[in-house]
């Protein structure tokens, strides 16, 4: 096929070419950065919790009758739920992940610094990494003997001092000292160093006030809490049992103490659910977005290629007349419109790495991945050609007696 | 004229059902989709307290010890600060703030124990933010004084467990204390939540919470204290454990103050006042950062916590990107429409019409479409806020098409239209009469 008539011949339609190439440009570079942010948020949605997702479930119990026996009533409470069938293992801890109620402290490497060196949250709770399943990469975990009462460390500075290890995540080490082993080593929260004995491959924070970045740095106490300072009790067992489990462990609460009241009583997958909504609405509105946006280009091209199929009817008819096949009048459609797309998509290019730019800048997105300018290209280039194809049949089933008609 | 030119746009929109539809839908489409973001934008960035947000002030101090990353002053005050500064009643009016979460039953209704959101705050409050009460009033600096066990509810709490008739004299058990009900709110619902706005710019545009409702429970600031002890929320903490005990004393922030200044020189005045607070404390030795101070007004105050969410700023930009290629497209329709009418237009300009009639008539043609397109945009609208409504956002009951955003829908799809359809109208009134005379 010849391109230089097809230029030619767009030279005499420039608006509606520009036009074209316009749209295709403005679609290529919205699209391809929508459908980067949706990846990025779909991407955000598998982030890692490092617990038993699948076999948690979450009951949130707040306000015991009398305070001064909170700590004879959680043991009860603990009891009572231990015993429901098929409860592999319970905590009461301070905060769960996903569920944007945390507790945190800022952390120091050294206790004669004035700023710290970052912020970390603080889990809490006898038997916490063991019912979170919460795997174990380096080190060791608690000993029963290590647990403090943590009202005890509130009230006593002594029994704050006997408490002398953390575990810590693979992340938050890295964070603190890159590439070298954590184990051993000291972190601050006040003066008294706090030393790492064991290391987790993974234990999300509650809440990422702090960005994504700091979603790993955690930290973990050997405090006993009870109900007076912490409410959530997290009960381990098969993934098919949840539901039931949940149920029961919610009413044996509220057997152990009537005036209590269940704030919340979830599984993981729904604490889960509900902390990434925004995320799982907004890609749902992009994708909507980015369908709408491909749809309205191509009835644009549809539109346009009608228009000029009906205004060159004539020439059509007279280049069938002089022995063009209905094949190539086809692909002389074609052509043109790749020719257009093409165009289009070279500018889209540059338009969707500039608004990529803009976004880095105000949103602190990545970079676009590279491999998205082909994806993108191809997607339009087939676009253009599927929304041409109508018109250019219309075009090719001009019969070649038209030019002798109306000349 | 217009009303010709109406007739055959009309003639004209009628001739080619298909491309009609088409410029109709794509018009339809961009406005339905900026207007329902514009909506959303409009009603979050919207000034919660109009005519008086500019006498409304946000004190700030630095109690810390050691300067934020960014040397800006913590979002909140210390206990002491704020109080010593409410104490001083230097401004027309002050309200100190904190909020909790306690558990609450009313004694004789049939609902089990909930916990209640609760603000702490002083009796200026009301007054000063406009809130409307149905039944009693708010209590008075007496109470405030005394410390007495009174309560303002929310209009929300007051259906839930009275069914909305007058509550006042009832009690509320709040964790062991009892309240006596004092006043019930009128339904108040300020977009966002203007005073417990704070920390906004940590939260990387996720500041949706901003929107969620006022309180179910008010309570005199040192009835509060007396009946929630420590457990209020905090901004952040810094030091060491020991502290925590008594929050009074701890070196925490979770106070906020709000004072009402009438005029420039007030402003100017308070201004020194808190500077001068904040000299003394280091003098004293509580501060080390006696510098430290600001005050924001209520607008300022928002806009520096970014309120707006991030999502709902990239919706608007992306909504009116997708405008830009609907525009786009019906460009290239109506330039298609116009031309391909070439024939009709040279028999026109051949009888006599200037080239300044035929360019109305294409307007008003475009103008017609956008009108049509604006119609569309309108149900697409109340679509997309119906949606929006039904997202799991703290804002989605505020979000409601009113009187100006209704008009404002018309009025783009229209300016939308007539922009695109400029260039294809200019083009149309330039076909020669005679050359398209000869091809007939």
């Amino acid at each position: 096929m010849d391109i230089l008539p097809i230029l030619s011949t767009l030279r005499r339609h420039k608006i509606t070419a520009l036009l074209l190439v316009l749209e295709i440009a403005l679609t290529c570079a919205i699209v391809c950065n929508a459908v980067f942010l949706i990846s990025q948020r779909l991407d955000r949605m598998k982030m890692q919790s490092g617990v038993a997702e699948h076999e948690l479930v979450e009951v949130q119990a707040f306000g015991i009758g009398k305070p001064g026996d909170a700590k004879a009533h959680t043991q009860e409470d603990l009891l009572a739920l231990r015993q429901i069938p098929g409860v592999k293992s319970v905590a009461l801890v301070n905060e769960v992940p996903f569920t944007n109620s945390s507790w945190n402290s800022g952390i120091k490497l050294d206790p004669k610094q004035t700023q710290a060196t970052l912020n970390a949250t603080m889990y809490y709770g006898e038997n916490a990494l063991e019912t979170f399943g919460t795997q174990l990469i380096a080190g060791r975990l608690f000993n029963s003997d290590e647990f403090v009462d943590f009202d005890a460390i509130q009230r006593d500075e002594a029994v704050r001092r006997k408490v002398t290890g953390v575990i810590i995540t693979r992340g938050l080490g890295e964070k603190l000292w890159p590439g070298q082993d954590p184990l051993g080593k000291p972190i601050y929260l006040a003066d008294q160093p706090v030393r790492v004995i064991g290391v987790v491959a993974g234990l999300i924070r509650p809440s990422l006030f702090n960005g994504d970045a700091t979603a790993q740095w955690s930290m973990v106490f050997p405090f006993r809490v009870d109900t007076g300072n912490a409410s959530r009790f997290v009960l381990r067992t098969a993934p098919a049992d949840r539901d039931r489990v949940l149920a029961a462990a919610a009413a044996e609460l509220r057997r152990t103490d009537p005036h209590r009241v269940i704030l919340d009583k979830k599984t993981f997958d729904d604490i889960r659910a509900d902390f990434f909504q925004d995320d799982r609405a907004m890609a749902g509105l992009l994708l909507g977005v980015c369908i709408a946006l491909l749809v309205v280009t191509a009835l644009g091209i549809v539109g346009l290629g009608s228009f000029w199929v009906a205004q060159r009817r004539r020439t059509i008819g007279v280049r069938r007349a002089l022995g063009a096949t209905r094949g190539s009048i086809l692909r002389y459609f074609q052509t043109e419109n790749f020719l257009l797309a093409t165009i289009g998509i070279a500018l889209g290019m540059v338009l969707a790495y500039g608004i990529n730019l803009f976004l880095m800048l105000h949103y602190e997105l990545p970079r676009l991945p590279a491999y998205y300018f082909p994806v993108g290209a191809i997607a339009l280039w087939l676009i253009g050609q599927m929304a041409v194809l109508g018109p250019a049949m219309r075009a090719a089933a001009v019969p070649p007696v038209v030019a002798t008609r109306s000349v | 004229m217009f009303g010709y030119y109406l007739d055959l746009a009309l003639r004209s929109l009628k001739r080619n059902k298909a491309l009609t539809v088409l410029m109709v839908l794509a018009i339809a489409v961009g406005i339905g989709a900026s207007m329902t973001t514009l909506t959303v934008m409009h009603l979050l960035s919207g000034d919660p307290m109009p005519g008086r947000s500019a006498t409304l002030f946000y004190p700030q101090v630095d109690p810390t010890d050691s300067p934020s990353a960014d040397s800006q002053p913590r979002d909140m005050m210390d206990y002491r600060s704020a109080v010593d500064l409410w104490s001083a009643q230097r401004a027309d009016r002050q309200a100190l703030i904190a909020s909790t979460e306690l558990k609450m039953r009313a004694p004789g209704v049939n609902l089990p124990p909930q916990m209640a959101r609760v603000l702490s705050t002083t009796s200026d409050f009301f007054p000063m933010f406009a809130v409307p009460l149905r039944y009693g009033t708010a209590w008075t600096p007496a109470d405030d004084a005394q410390r007495t066990r009174v309560a303002v509810i929310s209009s929300d709490l007051n259906n839930r467990l009275f069914g909305g008739a007058d509550s006042v004299g009832r009690t509320l058990r709040l964790k062991d204390t009892d309240v006596r009900i004092v006043g019930v709110l009128a339904p108040w619902r300020p977009s966002p939540q203007f005073y417990d706005v704070a920390g906004g710019r940590f939260s990387e545009g996720k500041t949706s919470s901003f929107y969620s409702r006022p309180e179910d429970v008010f309570l005199p600031f040192g009835t509060a204290q007396d009946i929630a002890g420590n457990e209020f929320n905090v901004f952040t903490c810094w030091g060491d454990l020991e502290g925590l005990k008594h929050l009074q004393t701890a070196p925490c922030v979770w106070v906020a103050l709000w004072v009402q200044l009438d005029d420039a020189a007030k402003v100017a005045g308070y201004r020194r006042f808190v500077a001068d607070y904040a000299a003394q404390q280091k003098v004293l030795g509580r501060f080390v950062h006696g510098d430290n101070t600001r005050m924001m007004d209520l607008m300022q105050w928002l806009d520096f916590n970014h309120v707006v969410p991030g999502d709902v700023r990239l919706q608007v930009v992306l909504a009116f990107a997708f405008l830009l290629i609907c525009l786009c497209n019906t460009v290239g329709l109506l330039l298609a429409k116009f031309l391909r009418r070439s024939g009709e237009i040279g028999v026109r300009r051949a009888l006599g019409a200037s080239r300044g009639a035929v360019f109305a008539q294409c307007l008003v043609e475009a103008g017609m479409i956008g009108l049509l397109g604006g119609l569309g945009g309108w149900l697409l609208t109340l679509l997309g806020l119906w949606l929006v409504r039904r997202q799991p956002v703290e804002y989605a009951d505020l979000v409601h098409l009113d009187g100006g955003m209704f008009l404002a829908t018309f009025v783009l799809a229209v300016l939308a239209s007539l922009l695109a359809g400029f260039v294809p109208a200019l083009r149309a009134s330039r076909v020669a009469p005679g050359l398209q005379l000869k091809t007939l």
